[in-house]
């Protein structure tokens, strides 16, 4: 069965039967949205399970011939390191259905937006062809500008308003933005390798000059940076997670923040080893700024959501971190820390998203006691918080803790900062947690409940994920462990020879 | 021994153009709608004509026309588009403009003409082919007669085109003057041994200078592009849709040929002159673009901005960038259609065409919007669409010639435009609409839209076949 495929296909096939309902079935098109929803799920989670971390190379490899003129095929493959980032899709695209269940105002054009959006990240996951990682990469970001422009809700206190508009059209630009050094970079290494292929696995075959991997290794890093939120290009992050629409924030904030990391672990890292080893020193400076600053910015929000936006900028911040050691526990816990943000930051997305379907404002300031009156919500938010702050038995302490060994190891200093950022994560965290959720009720939130049960599965799911993961990493880790080792011998080399 | 079979869709295309025009006269007023039907008719038939002929090859009048399969390509190409143009026209025609005789009859003449570019194998060919095409828009761009505009974009166009044509023949009789011949090849051997012996003479540069100029002006780059803006805003929709894609692509086909054919000696000369023209077509294209409030404008310096694109193929001419050239033309064609047939069927229905009277046009008729932001995301260049792939296969074509430096240009542009092109998605989707009514759209709009779209999304996501379509219509150019 070709389940890499399936994988991106199924959503494009459940955008087009959603496509062909008139828009006043809405039970039929959520249903199939959810159907669609599950069977992705299913299949994320099939592909993992069936993963074999003992062998080596590429899994469940399909090759198609598109372009051979161009030396283009639709190759795809997942090893240790793609294979839980397609189970990370799977679950957050299921749970943002789930969420996004009451969505009302034109819910066909946004559940066909959305699946065009997952089959993109898919395929940029599992693709081994650089033409198709970056046409898929662009796939993905086609679907924000309207998801945020048109689903989206503006903020506005005063003297700091941002129109859905502005955070949609930022987040475009933005993102298109950090794709052009990408594609040079693609280009540059297609012609230098004189192979004429996109075929990463027979890039990868070639060793590129010294020189040409030090000049085009920060055109990666940049590019693909900027939708992981690498500092100073991560403006955009906070603003777009604000203005759109929860499922969106999930899946974005989630998912896609990811897929840059992933493209400088597969196309940098991988393909140009000696340029990594001489620029990682400036990854971890940016990186480390990454932390601090995006723990400082989230201390003084005054919404609950920029508060989420500023900490998933924090947390990126940790996996460049971890990525910036080039030693193999750093790579892996950069890996499973992508896994583990990308669980927690939905969550805290799908907890804000139904509190603020019913008060209509985010503003932390107003709030106060919602426990009493949500406390399914409240309790998922903590653990989203936990998690968060590293607190051991959830997956973000397995992840954060191999994060600041690796540091302490090879950049001892950054190592200190790190731990620092994690301190100031505390406090704005359980400051948060104890002015949204406890003290007295106010009589203004008297009317509040809690979340409807289809909501409460949605979080359920990436609550389960969470612990699951924190008590038991061993086999996730066994899998991006297998992912990391052929990555580690090519840093080796490059080292050597360098 | 001429063999007039080796023409037979122009010499169908000429007759039937006649056929047309002299219909007109029997057709009762209330029946002139079957004209547009006639036309539409006559251009598949030249297509089929064009396919069931096209392994009759050979030269006619000792080379003057070359028939091979760079023809054929341009003999199917050329109709089709003129065949969205005529559908597009239909309702246009009928609701705005008289005399739809000469219209009609006016477009199968200009498809002529247009054949005639690509086909030409010496320059005077390629002169007159050019002219007849210039003559047909001349009427065509100030159809319209009771409308100013209509008239200020005829009165522009005629002067500035008469200009550049005079600018194209000068510099053709100085490349005569040197050559002492007027077809390609000649002309390559007779620049051969003057190249390898004198170097670049005086009389050279001012050839390829005036060369430039006047063919720079039929392809609208800068700087020979202050017509566009003006002649898109006042010509009919459906006019400019042909200034915009066929006559373009004609002027490409052209240059193409021509380059490589007769001025590859030289290659190196013009290369640099051309990549320059590259990077301010692309790069003044789309920072105007950006502060334009009308569509057609709009439309005008995207497509200023899209020949910056393609004369990048032209930088560094061989046979991937050539193919590269022609798939983007395609591509960029099947695009830009779309967009104006969207923009036909609103003027039709509203009478509009600022971009803010677009507002929430997704909700007072969502097919439409969808198209258009489809053929938008297209000219951006976003995946899934034709402009994705046909940009992409470009690039790569000018990086592999060892241009980067000029698709590091390219790519930075690409992402000002879509600027420009999300304002007017956003203007369709976000923003609220005055009047709320919804839209009716006539069949025919939805049937050649749909028929359009197709073809934008099977280039993007299996441009396999029309890959190979291209590459084998440029191997006979004979390029390394």
């Amino acid at each position: 069965m070709p389940i890499l495929s399936l994988t991106i296909f199924l959503p494009v096939l459940g955008a087009l039967a959603i496509m062909a309902m008139p828009s006043t079935w809405d039970r039929a098109i959520k249903r199939t949205a959810l159907l669609t929803a599950f069977c992705s799920l299913a299949l994320s989670l099939y592909q993992f399970l069936i993963f074999n971390p003992s062998l080596p190379g590429y899994q469940l490899e399909e090759r198609y011939k598109w372009l051979p003129q161009l030396g283009v095929s639709l190759h795809l493959g997942v090893d240790g390191i793609s294979s839980p980032m397609v189970l990370l899709t799977g679950i957050v695209i299921f749970s943002a259905v789930l969420i996004s269940w009451k969505t009302s105002y034109r819910a066909k054009d946004y559940f066909i937006l959305l699946f065009f959006l997952v089959a993109g990240v898919y395929g940029t996951f599992e693709s081994l062809d650089l033409f198709f990682f970056f046409f898929f990469y662009e796939l993905a970001v086609i679907p924000m500008y309207p998801l945020i422009g048109i689903w989206g809700s503006s903020s506005d206190f005063g003297n700091f308003a941002r129109t859905k508009e502005y955070g949609a059209l930022k987040l475009t630009i933005y993102l298109v933005a950090g794709s052009v050094p990408v594609w040079l970079a693609l280009l540059a290494m297609y012609v230098q390798s004189g192979t004429g292929s996109f075929d990463i696995l027979i890039l990868q075959e070639v060793s590129f000059p010294t020189e040409f991997q030090n000049f085009f290794f920060p055109l990666i890093l940049i590019g693909f940076g900027v939708l992981a939120g690498l500092w100073p290009f991560h403006t955009w992050s906070p603003d777009g997670h604000v203005a759109a629409p929860t499922a969106v924030s999930m899946l974005h904030a989630g998912v896609l923040m990811k897929l840059g990391a992933y493209g400088i672990i597969r196309v940098g890292i991988l393909l140009l080893p000696q340029g990594a080893v001489t620029w990682m020193p400036l990854l971890i400076v940016l990186a480390t700024v990454n932390v601090i600053y995006g723990a400082i910015s989230a201390l003084g929000q005054k919404d609950l959501k920029y508060v989420i936006g500023y900490s998933s900028v924090s947390h990126m911040g940790y996996v460049l971190m971890g990525m910036a050691t080039l030693l193999p526990i750093g790579l892996s816990a950069a890996v499973l820390q992508m896994f583990s943000h990308g669980i927690m930051t939905a969550l805290f997305f799908a907890a804000v998203g139904v509190i603020y379907d019913q008060a209509h404002t985010r503003e932390i300031a107003v709030f106060g006691g919602l426990a009493r009156r949500m406390g399914v919500v409240a309790a998922f938010f903590a653990v989203a918080g936990l998690t968060s702050l590293g607190l051991p038995g959830f997956s973000g302490f397995v992840a954060e803790f191999l994060i600041f060994v690796a540091t302490f190891e090879k950049y001892p200093v950054f190592g200190v900062l790190g731990v620092i950022g994690a301190a100031i994560t505390a406090v704005y965290i359980l400051r948060l947690i104890a002015t949204v959720f406890f003290g007295p009720l106010n009589e203004r939130w008297s009317q509040m409940q809690d979340a409807p049960l289809i909501q409460g599965i949605g979080m359920a799911i990436l609550v389960f994920t969470l612990l699951f993961i924190g008590l038991y990493p061993s086999p996730v880790m066994a899998v991006i462990n297998s992912g990391v080792a052929p990555l580690i011998l090519r840093i080796g080399l490059a080292a050597g020879a360098g | 021994m001429i063999n007039l079979s080796l023409i037979t869709p122009e010499l169908f295309l000429a007759i039937s153009a006649f056929v047309v025009l002299v219909g007109d006269l029997f057709l009762p007023r209330e029946s002139k709608r079957a004209l547009a039907a006639i036309t539409a008719l006559v251009l598949v038939l030249a297509v089929v004509i064009s396919v069931s002929g096209s392994d009759i090859q050979g030269f006619l009048y000792n080379g003057m026309v070359i028939v091979d399969d760079y023809t054929t390509f341009f003999r199917i190409l050329f109709p089709l588009m003129s065949l969205s143009v005529v559908l597009m026209s239909v309702d246009f025609v009928h609701q705005r403009l008289r005399y739809p005789g000469e219209y009609y009859s006016l477009i199968l003449f200009a498809t002529l003409a247009m054949i005639g570019m690509a086909e030409a194998g010496e320059i005077i060919t390629a002169y007159i082919s050019l002219e007849l095409l210039n003559f047909c828009l001349y009427v065509l761009v100030s159809y319209a007669r009771d409308n100013p505009k209509s008239n200020e974009a005829g009165l522009k166009y005629i002067i500035l085109s008469a200009f550049a044509s005079a600018l194209l023949l000068y510099g053709f009789s100085f490349l005569y003057g040197i050559a002492g011949t007027t077809s390609y090849v000649g002309i390559a051997q007779a620049l051969e041994t003057l190249i390898t012996t004198n170097g670049l003479s005086g009389g050279l540069v001012m050839a390829l200078v005036l060369i430039t100029a006047g063919l720079g002006f039929k392809v609208a780059a800068v700087p020979f592009h202050m017509w566009t803006p003006d002649v898109y805003e006042g010509a009919p929709i459906p006019v400019t849709a042909l200034i915009s894609v066929a006559s373009k692509a004609a002027g490409f086909a052209l240059l193409l040929r021509f380059f490589s054919g007769a001025l590859a000696p030289v290659a190196a000369e013009w290369g640099i002159v051309v990549a320059v023209i590259a990077v301010v077509s692309m790069t003044i294209g789309n920072l105007v673009a950006i502060q334009q409030h009308n569509m057609m404008r709009l439309l005008a310096y995207s497509s200023i901005s899209q020949v910056g694109y393609l004369l990048i193929g032209l930088v560094a001419l061989n046979s991937f960038t050539a193919s590269a050239v022609l798939l983007h033309v395609a591509g960029y064609g099947a695009s830009n259609l779309v967009a104006f047939m969207c923009a036909t069927a609103y003027f039709n229905l509203t009478g509009k065409d600022e971009i803010s009277d677009y507002a929430g046009l997704a909700e007072r008729a969502p097919f439409l919007a969808l198209s258009m932001t489809i053929a938008l995301f297209s000219l951006a260049g976003l995946p899934f669409f034709a402009g994705f792939v046909t940009k992409f296969y470009l690039f790569t074509a000018a990086a592999n010639s060892g241009l980067l430096w000029l698709v590091a240009i390219a790519v930075t542009n690409s992402l000002i435009s879509l600027y420009y092109y999300i304002q007017v998605v956003r203007q369709m989707y976000i923003s609220q609409p005055q009047d709320m009514s919804r839209l009716p759209m006539p069949a025919l709009t939805v049937g050649t839209l749909i028929v359009l779209l197709a073809a934008v999304i099977l280039i993007g996501v299996y441009p396999a076949p029309v890959v190979t379509a291209v590459e084998g219509a440029v191997r006979v150019l004979g390029l390394s």
